[in-house]
């Protein structure tokens, strides 16, 4: 195993660009990873090893000539198969796309590729990014390289298990509720749910457009800062991207202290439902967070404990539309087709066989809530809802600069144990949904193992509209103070693959 | 049942819903261009044909005249307002959802002032909103061209995208047996409100203006509206019309005997001008309507609205008052103009150089009876007001008479070129040429010796025959009055 795949991003940029190495071999000693463990993980959907050495050629090519390299040029990356990309397939992790090869580059793809990023290939995720596990893929379940019996999080999971399994220093992935904070939590890596807007959308095989955010995966905080830098800002292609620069993410992880900052404990987060060791842990971050010159204070925000409904509304609501275009028209699969049934027909016997079941229970979920004589009790209650959700952000930031929570109330869950039990399995997100709802920041980062498994406990730092360099700065001020700690990153401490 | 009866037991209401695509340069979410007529499926991208991650930026361009129309038809604009999904699976539809407006329009409560039999009659308007057309269907191997009884059916995706105005009048009452009349009034307006404005090049021939019917009737004195109708398919002013008639005799009809009306769409056939059931409407379609979450709700600033409000031109009501003002012409006869849609030919051939009441002369006689004959409208004459404008001109120049305009106007009718080319063509030209007339009356004298004698005798009334005989032997090309006159000298005689 070459010791560059246990590299930061941040390394491997400064090596390539000195010289040292050349992006060519970087590339292939990630290659080499992913054909060593790929078997028992199965974070990728797709690898496109021959893409990737010619774009690492590529970056070679332009430092020969003199050209100046960006920070990340030639650092291989995951990237979620949500995001479209024109040489290699996109499936959204269904059936119903199978195959599909985009015609068009989706902006965060584009800009990875204008960083000179290496896109090794693309990584699992459940069926258009609905779930928490990544078992409603349809072509397989990600396994977390902690415990190849458990589940890397979801719906980025293959983003996830990819950096904490060393296929790739980077990932992209998508958080509409929790997307990537929960996956980022349950394999003790770092992940980013920038503001909503901050990222472009266009491209991003839509969930729920309200909700889904573009973001960085990483093992540390820097590193997620740097990409999370590289694809952000204002894209005209998404009306909803916020035209203003974007917050100044990679200075706030270098500045990493949270000397004088007032550091808000969600009251509502803890108790009934939470693994002991999840929040023994989260203790342990509080006392941390004093430890190093925070004020902690507890706040209540009463109306996050109705956020789960409101998303279980607002999501499939969306998304019942959204999914309305996978019709065997123009792309994707065709059922039926043989001259003798109507469009409509084929339309439905190809969204019958195309769709997995858990997408077909939030496309019925949303086609109810926004039936007539149903709307006002469902989605328009829901949306009333998100409004108090935002209010409750707007009061706590009034008092203080960050709010914390633990990431998810458990650790890893074994994979199969909540697959039938879809309410089980949407508790997962209970902690990051309101993040999604009212639109802010929020980061996950390492926060240490749970006694009763040794699974990695992540701990949650949300910060206002905009403020996502809060975010950076306080995460990396926990992860420095307990690196230290620990004597290393946590992901040191997982069992070798 | 025959109309006037009809209207005799009911009376009808009438709605209207039209659909003006508007002249962009480019789609309503995307950067396609809107050029009618390209091939097929070549104006697409993967925003306009749904393909998976793309997303919609709305034009500004097609936002601003949406809000112009809107000011131009007496409408409040919103201050705050949102697209909405329409969410119906249809193959011409790409995303299987319509962005359009629901509840918070663009443009609401405004109104427009039409003339029906020199009454004016006001339309209120209920709402204009903004939305975005779907592709469109050929049904290939049915019978009658619709999705029923086809083989296969194949999409253009050309149009999907393009910004569609919808325009939403309240419910027409009191409207009597003018009904039809008051339907069409509302619809040619409209049109040359649209035209004033420059939104659109509404064609209803190549369906950038599309007008829905709704008709009700209810017995008379009754105030409870009756169940109604949406006729579509209706692709001409005076289809709106006929289809406004003949769904009142069909209503009625059904009505009279004691039925009860479905609610529904229903076709109209132009061949036939009758309406066949198309899909019904009983049980309400549920679009679930949700306010759009890929776009950013629209704010126009109240001074930029303020501003396109100054900047509106004149509208046709104020115009045609001036030009009647300026052209002297009676209520009557403006009534007539524009019920014979001759109204913006008399003024274009006015704007080319004639006289309004020459224009007027042409449009409304000799055309409208051509017109009719060959049973087209005015405007589908293949004549141009410019040209109508050179044959004034050369009547006035004295190089034709009236009896030579109306050939040249039919050489031009025939596809024989231009009025200058029709006058060389077929030799129309009055014959001015002393010589050569002098030559026609002697020869006339001398084939009509008698009539000549009793003119020298003083029976100067005689000479009306010669002057036929004069105009005969140059085909109508003589100036009958220097004929006249060139004959009385010949024979010595003086009045």
């Amino acid at each position: 195993m070459s010791e560059l795949i246990k590299k930061t991003a941040a390394e491997l940029g400064s090596l390539i660009a000195s010289g040292e190495v050349s992006a060519v071999e970087v590339t292939q000693a990630h290659l080499d990873r992913i054909a060593a463990v790929e078997d028992r993980v199965h974070a990728f959907l797709h690898v496109g090893a021959e893409s990737a050495l010619a774009q690492a050629a590529a970056v070679d090519a332009r430092r020969a000539a003199g050209d100046e390299l960006g920070p990340l040029a030639g650092v291989p990356i995951a990237h979620k198969d949500v995001f479209t990309t024109t040489d290699m397939p996109t499936t959204a992790g269904s059936k119903i796309l199978e195959g599909w090869r985009p015609p068009y580059d989706a902006t965060v793809t584009r800009r990875l590729r204008e960083a000179g990023l290496v896109i090794l290939g693309k990584t699992n995720l459940d069926e258009f990014a609905m779930g928490s596990s990544t078992e409603n893929s349809a072509y397989g379940p990600t396994h977390n390289p902690w415990d190849l019996t458990r589940i890397p999080g979801g719906s980025s999971g293959g983003a996830s298990a990819s950096v904490a399994a060393y296929e790739a220093p980077l990932s992209t992935g998508t958080d509409t509720g929790g997307s990537i904070r929960q996956p980022a939590a349950v394999t003790g890596i770092v992940g980013m749910k920038p503001t909503y807007g901050g990222s472009s959308r266009y491209g991003l095989i839509a969930f729920a457009s309200s909700l889904d955010t573009p973001g960085p995966f990483a093992r540390n905080v820097m590193d997620a800062a740097l990409l999370h830098e590289a694809f952000s800002g204002h894209d005209p292609m998404d009306s909803t991207s916020i035209d203003q620069p974007v917050p100044s993410v990679v200075e706030a992880a270098r500045q990493a202290d949270v000397a004088g900052l007032t550091v808000g404990v969600v009251k509502e987060f803890g108790g009934d439902g939470y693994q002991p060791g999840v929040l023994a842990r989260f203790q342990e971050a509080v006392e941390l967070l004093e430890s190093l010159g925070a004020k902690v204070v507890e706040v209540s925000c009463p109306s996050f404990t109705y956020a789960l409904p409101a998303y279980y509304l607002i999501a499939p609501s969306e998304c019942s539309s959204n999914l309305a275009r996978f019709d065997a028209m123009r792309y994707g699969l065709r059922v039926g087709d043989d001259g003798t049934r109507s469009a409509e027909e084929v339309m439905a016997l190809t969204r019958a066989a195309g769709f997995g079941p858990e997408v077909k229970r939030r496309i019925m979920l949303g086609t109810y809530a926004l039936s007539s004589g149903y709307y006002d009790a469902y989605y328009g209650s829901a949306q009333k809802v998100r409004t108090l959700i935002s209010r409750d952000f707007d009061a706590a930031f009034q008092h203080v600069d960050v709010l914390i929570s633990p990431t998810t109330p458990t650790t890893a869950f074994p994979i199969g144990e909540r697959a039938d039990d879809p309410m089980a399995m949407y508790l997962a997100d209970l902690c990051t949904i309101p993040s999604n709802l009212a639109g802010n920041a929020a980061l996950s980062v390492p926060c240490g193992l749970a006694d009763e498994d040794g699974l990695p406990v992540g701990l949650q730092i949300m910060a206002p509209v905009l403020g996502d360099d809060r975010c950076y700065r306080v995460g990396a001020a926990v992860e420095r103070a307990f690196e230290s700690r620990w004597g290393g990153p946590l992901l040191s401490k997982a069992p070798a693959l | 049942m025959p109309y006037d009866e009809a209207l005799e037991r009911f009376e009808p209401v009438l709605g209207l819903e039209t659909h003006v695509e508007l002249g962009t340069n480019s789609k309503m979410f995307c950067g396609c261009p809107t050029t009618f007529g390209a091939p097929p499926n070549t104006h697409v991208c993967p925003t306009c044909l749904a393909f998976p991650g793309a997303l919609p930026v709305a034009n500004a361009v097609a936002i601003e005249s949406t809000i112009r129309i809107g000011l131009a038809l007496n409408c409040s604009i919103a201050e705050w307002c949102r697209f909405a999904r329409k969410n119906y699976f249809y193959p011409d539809m790409p995303k299987n959802y319509q962005i359009s407006q629901y509840d918070e329009p663009l443009c609401f409560d405004g109104y427009l002032d039409i003339t029906v039999e020199g009454k004016t009659v006001r339309i209120e308007i209920e709402r204009v909103h903004l939305e975005e057309d779907t592709g469109k269907s050929t049904h290939v191997g049915g019978a009658t061209g619709r999705i029923q009884g086809a083989d296969h059916s194949i999409v253009d995706y050309n149009r999907a995208g393009i910004p569609l105005v919808e325009i939403v009048t309240k419910p027409i009452e009191g409207t009597d047996r003018l009904a039809p009349e008051v339907a069409r009034a509302y619809a040619t307006e409209l049109r040359e409100v649209m035209r004033s404005l420059g939104v659109s090049d509404v064609r209803m021939d190549q369906g950038s203006m599309r007008c829905d019917v709704n008709v009700s009737l209810m017995p008379r004195g009754s105030t409870e509206w009756g169940t109604r109708t949406e006729t579509k398919n209706v692709n001409s002013f005076r289809s709106v019309e006929r289809s406004v008639r003949g769904e009142i005799e069909r209503q009625a009809a059904i009505l009279a005997e004691g039925g009860r009306i479905i609610q529904e769409t229903r076709h109209f056939h132009e061949d036939t001008g009758l309406t066949t059931s198309g899909r019904s409407k009983e049980e309400a379609q549920d679009y679930r309507y949700f306010p759009e979450p890929d776009l950013v709700p629209i704010a126009p600033d109240p001074a930029w609205v303020a501003q396109l409000k100054a900047e509106l031109p004149e509208l046709p009501s104020v115009r045609r008052a001036r030009l009647q003002a300026e052209w002297g012409v009676s209520d009557l006869d403006m009534a007539a103009m524009h019920n014979a849609d001759a109204f913006g030919l008399v003024e274009a051939t006015v704007e080319a150089g004639a006289p309004a009441a020459d224009a007027r002369k042409w449009w409304m006689g000799e055309l409208a009876r051509r017109a009719n004959e060959n049973g087209v409208a005015l405007a589908e004459l293949p004549i141009t007001p410019a040209q109508i404008a050179r044959v004034t001109e050369l009547v006035k120049s004295g190089a034709l008479n009236d009896k030579l305009a109306r050939q040249v106007l039919e050489g031009v009718l025939a596809g024989e070129g231009s009025p200058d080319e029709v006058v060389e063509a077929r030799g129309l030209k009055i014959v001015n040429d002393e010589g050569e007339l002098s030559a026609i009356i002697d020869q006339v004298i001398a084939d009509n010796a008698d009539a000549a004698d009793k003119i020298r005798g003083g029976k100067i009334a005689a000479v009306g025959a010669l002057v036929g005989g004069v105009m005969k032997a140059s085909r109508g090309k003589a100036d009958a009055g220097r004929a006249r006159a060139l004959i009385l000298e010949k024979l010595g005689v003086t009045e």
